[in-house]
Formats: structure tokens, C-alpha cells, sequence
């Protein structure tokens, strides 16, 4: 497959104004911005020079100090038998604003690896068919996964309100 | 008269409630099922009964003190955890692996494969009715390859064998005669097996059209191992990314055609069969020499970065993705578990079919809630 400075440069003849940076590593990949990381996706996914048909692992990363929380999306192409292609985007980790388009329309891989993000790292994903919490219950307060979570107290855990939907109840 | 009796006659769709606390969601797995009479409409998995934040977990350990651990995600297949997680770390902190150890990890992830599809098939036919025959069947050839495990690693089920750069322990020469014994048997038991089950008439007319998976769909869905095969997509990672010594053995990778639970079934038989191919290959050509590299510390420290591994475990793509900040533990811990996301696409399999035939897809998928929940 082509060098991560030569995707990143297609990637920008495709979709203008988007803005790429190549991340060096064991693995290089390339840093999209959220506003156009549907579009880039879009781009590796139908190029026939890529064809990134599976996406196969989607991660959150905390990183309170910089105040983001990063998605890494890693990309295999079954039918070229190629990858991984790596993908990543940074979210404003303060709640409020705490965002990233979702995959899960192009990909149906993503529908339940997002809604673990969603469940333990709290970014919500616009576009998402069904947003709810994966791992743990409905009605949980907090996202286990993010740096600074601080576990409950074990004793007091018998007095937690646990909310049941009523979709939820057994018959 | 009756007839307008019947038209009478309010209805409206059902919603039941399968699990968590059913023996066929093979552990604490439920769905809520929507039916129109007795079709299937709505299915929605809920899991997460068996969380435990292991990648949290994983954060606050060394990266060695997470191997014990990797364990425990799949239960079934310890040997090809352990083998992913290393890895993943190798690749961050560029550590090499000698020969033998990387003959003996194929060795144990094949054994681990028969495990694992012996039991699948065992299993799936508890789903169908035929009430733990074939399941025993399985666990008889599943216990003299235990005693392997447990003869190179001092577990059976929670092996924790596997260690960056090699393997814990040698296997000795009366361990690969064993191997050698079991893996010579086992053609003859899994013709017994197949002979029992692959023109069974129940068994086909159970599993034959139903739940079918396109190809595409599959693709889409991220669905890999022997589930993405039987839709007859040609995609083994063993072949693809070649990691370990895989390129070194001839053997082929079997597909179905229509993507039915029977090819989900009959991928997995073929499958062994071509475990025990690589194993015999293996063992035959297995060197002499080292089986760990002392340049790895207790005490790894990778260098910064970030890197991903996958293998072909018997589920599927098992992955781990590694973070490291240059500290003794993991920045961020990422499991990629293969029965978590295969079960992405339960519902579309299951709508339009009976309860009865819901029950047998799912145990096609082939789910272990250690892994699903983390």
C-alpha cells in the first residue's frame, strides 16, 4: 500500500479543506479533523486503489492533558487484501462538546465498537442509528474508561439507583 | 360465523425475553425478541453482564501483568489470546521471537483451534436438541489435548503460556510425542464426528437456509474467522499477514458457499482438518533452540507510540491495540474481540426466522461472553 504521505495527499485532491497530518509511529496514520472525517472514510473506502471495505477496529484514547479524547480507526481492505490503513480524530473531551460523525452508516462494524466508545468514553456519535449504552446499564452515570473516572466506593454500591426502562422489564 | 370470529380476533407482536439465564445464550448473553406469532421481527443482544473493565484493568498493570488476564477474555482459547496480546507488544517494543517458539505458538494455537471448533459443534447441537452426545464426543478429545496444555504450561484452561518474545517453558520431547499421538488420532474421530452429524437429516434440515449471511453484508459488518468463510469470503489472516511461521506450511482455507449455519458448521470441520495438516507440518519441522529472548526486561518499557496486532484466533480477528507513554504500563489497553462484533449483525440473520432457529444462529456465531464483555 502507499506511504501515509501519499494517502494523505490523495485524500486532500479528494476532499478540499480538510485538514491531515501524517502521525509518525511503528505504524504510521494519518490525523483527520472530525468536519471532514466522513468524507476522507468515504475516499479510502470507494478508491479503487484502496478499497478499505472493513472497518475493523475502531478505539477511544483519553488524553486529559491535551483535552481530547482520540478515535483511532483501523482499516483492512479484504478484497485487495490490504492495511492496516490507521485513521485518527480528535474530540473536545468537555462534555458539552464531546462529538465525532458517526462511521456506522458506511460501516456497520461500527455500530456496537461506537456505542462502547459512547458507553466508556462518553462521545456521543451523530449520525449513530441507535446510541445507547452497551457495557454497562442504563442509568450509569459517568464513563469508566476516561483518565479520570474515580471508581465507587464497593460499599456503597448495593444503595445505586439502577434506572430499568420499561422495554427492559420481563414479562 | 367462525370466520368472522377470527377477524375479531385483536393481535399484536410479542416481545419475549431469551436470557440472560438460558442455557442456549452459552452465558449471560440476552435478547429481547419482538415476534409476530412465532417470527422473529426485532432482535436486540443486550450484554455486558460479565464487564469487568478488563482494558482499565490492564492500564494500571505492567504490560507482562495483563498476560495472566488475556486469559480470561475467551476462556476457551487462552493459548491464541496470549499469543495476540504478545504481539501486539512485540511490535511496539520490537522485540524478536526465536524459531522454536514461534513453531511451538503454532503448535498450541492450532491445538487450540481444535479445541474450539470440536466444542463449537458439540455445542450447536445442544442448540438443535441432541442433548450433550456430540458435546461429549468433543470434551473427550478436548481433555488429552488439555493434557498437553497443561503438561508445557501447568493450566489447563487459563494457560498463560505465551511470553513476549517466546514461550514461558520449553516443550519437551515426551509433550511433542504426545502432540504427535493426538494430532496422528485425530483425522479418524473427526471423520467419526462428521459422520455422526454432516448428513444427520435433522441436523440439515435445521440448519440448512437459515440465518444466512451475505457476503457483502458480512464484509461490511466486520465479521471475520470462520463466519466471514462461510459466506465464502476468502480472507484467513494466517494467509494474509503471514505472522509467525504460517508461511511456511501448505494447507487451504475452506469457504461455503451459501453462509448458512451448515456452512458456519462444515467450515469448522474443514477447518480442523486443516489445523491438523499445519500441526503435523509443525511438528515435523519444529528446530532446536531457544524458546524465549533474554533481552526482554520484566519491567518492559516500549517506547512511545501506538501500535495494532491481530491473529486469526478460532472466533475471528482477535486484535489488541497498544498505547504506550515509555511508562511500565499501558497508556490504553484495546482488546478487538471477535465474538463482540460478529454479534453486530445478529438481528439481520435471525428476522424472518421461528425462537427455536434464533437460538441455533446464535450458537453458530460462536460467542464466549468472557470476551464480549471484557
Amino acid at each position: 500500500m502507499d506511504a501515509a504521505e501519499r494517502v494523505r495527499e490523495r485524500i486532500l485532491a479528494a476532499v478540499p479543506g480538510a485538514e491531515i497530518e501524517v502521525v509518525a509511529g511503528v505504524q504510521p496514520s494519518l490525523r483527520v479533523d472530525p468536519a471532514h472525517l466522513v468524507a476522507a472514510v468515504k475516499f479510502v473506502k470507494d478508491d479503487p486503489d484502496y478499497r478499505m471495505d472493513m472497518c475493523t477496529c475502531v478505539s477511544g484514547v483519553d488524553y486529559p492533558d491535551s483535552g481530547v479524547i482520540e478515535i483511532v480507526y483501523h482499516f483492512y481492505s479484504v478484497e485487495k487484501r490490504l492495511g492496516p490503513m490507521i485513521l485518527r480524530t480528535c474530540v473536545p473531551r468537555e462534555e458539552a462538546r464531546c462529538e465525532c460523525p458517526s462511521l456506522t452508516p458506511l460501516y456497520r462494524g461500527a455500530e456496537f465498537q461506537e456505542r462502547e466508545i459512547f458507553d466508556l468514553f462518553g462521545v456521543r456519535f451523530t449520525g449513530h442509528p441507535d446510541l445507547r449504552r452497551i457495557l454497562m446499564w442504563d442509568g450509569f452515570v459517568g464513563h469508566p474508561m476516561r483518565k479520570d473516572y474515580v471508581p465507587e466506593d464497593q460499599d456503597s454500591l448495593e444503595d445505586m439507583e439502577v434506572a430499568v426502562r420499561p422495554e427492559d422489564t420481563i414479562n | 360465523m367462525a370466520a368472522r370470529r377470527l377477524a375479531d380476533l385483536r393481535t399484536e407482536q410479542l416481545s419475549v425475553n431469551i436470557g440472560p439465564q438460558h442455557p442456549s445464550t452459552h452465558g449471560v448473553f440476552r435478547m429481547n425478541v419482538t415476534l409476530d406469532g412465532e417470527t422473529i421481527v426485532a432482535l436486540k443482544p443486550v450484554v455486558g453482564y460479565l464487564h469487568r473493565n478488563h482494558e482499565k484493568l490492564a492500564e494500571k498493570m505492567t504490560y507482562l501483568g495483563s498476560m495472566p488476564y488475556t486469559d480470561r477474555l475467551d476462556y476457551l482459547t487462552s493459548m491464541t489470546n496470549n499469543w495476540a496480546y504478545a504481539l501486539a507488544v512485540e511490535k511496539l517494543a520490537g522485540i524478536e521471537v526465536p524459531e522454536r517458539a514461534e513453531y511451538i505458538r503454532v503448535i498450541m494455537a492450532e491445538l487450540t483451534r481444535l479445541v474450539n471448533h470440536c466444542l463449537l459443534v458439540g455445542f450447536l447441537t445442544n442448540d438443535l436438541g441432541c442433548f450433550f452426545t456430540p458435546v461429549l464426543y468433543a470434551f473427550r478429545e478436548r481433555e488429552k489435548i488439555l493434557d498437553v496444555f497443561e503438561d508445557v504450561s501447568g493450566s489447563r484452561m487459563m494457560c498463560n503460556y505465551v511470553r513476549f518474545g517466546g514461550v514461558r517453558v520449553d516443550m519437551s520431547a515426551e509433550a511433542l510425542d504426545e502432540t504427535r499421538r493426538i494430532v496422528a488420532a485425530f483425522p479418524a474421530f473427526l471423520d467419526e464426528f462428521e459422520k455422526l452429524l454432516a448428513e444427520n437429516e435433522i441436523l440439515i434440515q435445521r440448519c440448512q437456509n437459515v440465518g444466512i449471511l451475505p457476503a457483502p453484508l458480512a464484509i461490511n459488518a466486520s465479521i471475520t474467522g470462520p463466519m466471514l468463510r462461510a459466506s465464502g469470503v476468502n480472507y484467513d489472516i494466517r494467509k494474509v499477514d503471514k505472522y509467525g511461521v504460517y508461511d511456511r506450511f501448505s494447507w487451504r482455507v475452506p469457504l461455503g458457499t451459501v453462509g448458512d449455519v451448515y456452512d458456519r458448521y462444515y467450515v469448522r470441520v474443514l477447518e480442523m482438518r486443516e489445523s491438523v495438516k499445519i500441526l503435523e507440518q509443525a511438528l515435523a519441522q519444529i528446530p532446536e533452540g531457544p524458546v524465549s529472548n533474554p533481552k526482554v526486561n520484566r519491567m518492559l518499557k516500549p517506547p512511545q507510540g501506538d501500535a495494532y496486532a491481530r491473529i486469526e484466533g478460532p472466533k475471528g480477528e482477535l486484535g489488541f491495540y497498544l498505547v504506550s507513554d515509555k511508562s511500565r504500563n499501558p497508556y490504553r489497553y484495546k482488546v478487538r474481540p471477535p465474538s463482540f462484533i460478529n454479534l453486530t449483525i445478529l438481528e439481520d440473520m435471525c428476522i424472518g426466522h421461528k425462537v427455536a432457529d434464533a437460538v441455533v444462529i446464535l450458537g453458530s456465531v460462536d460467542i464466549v461472553l468472557g470476551e464480549v464483555d471484557r
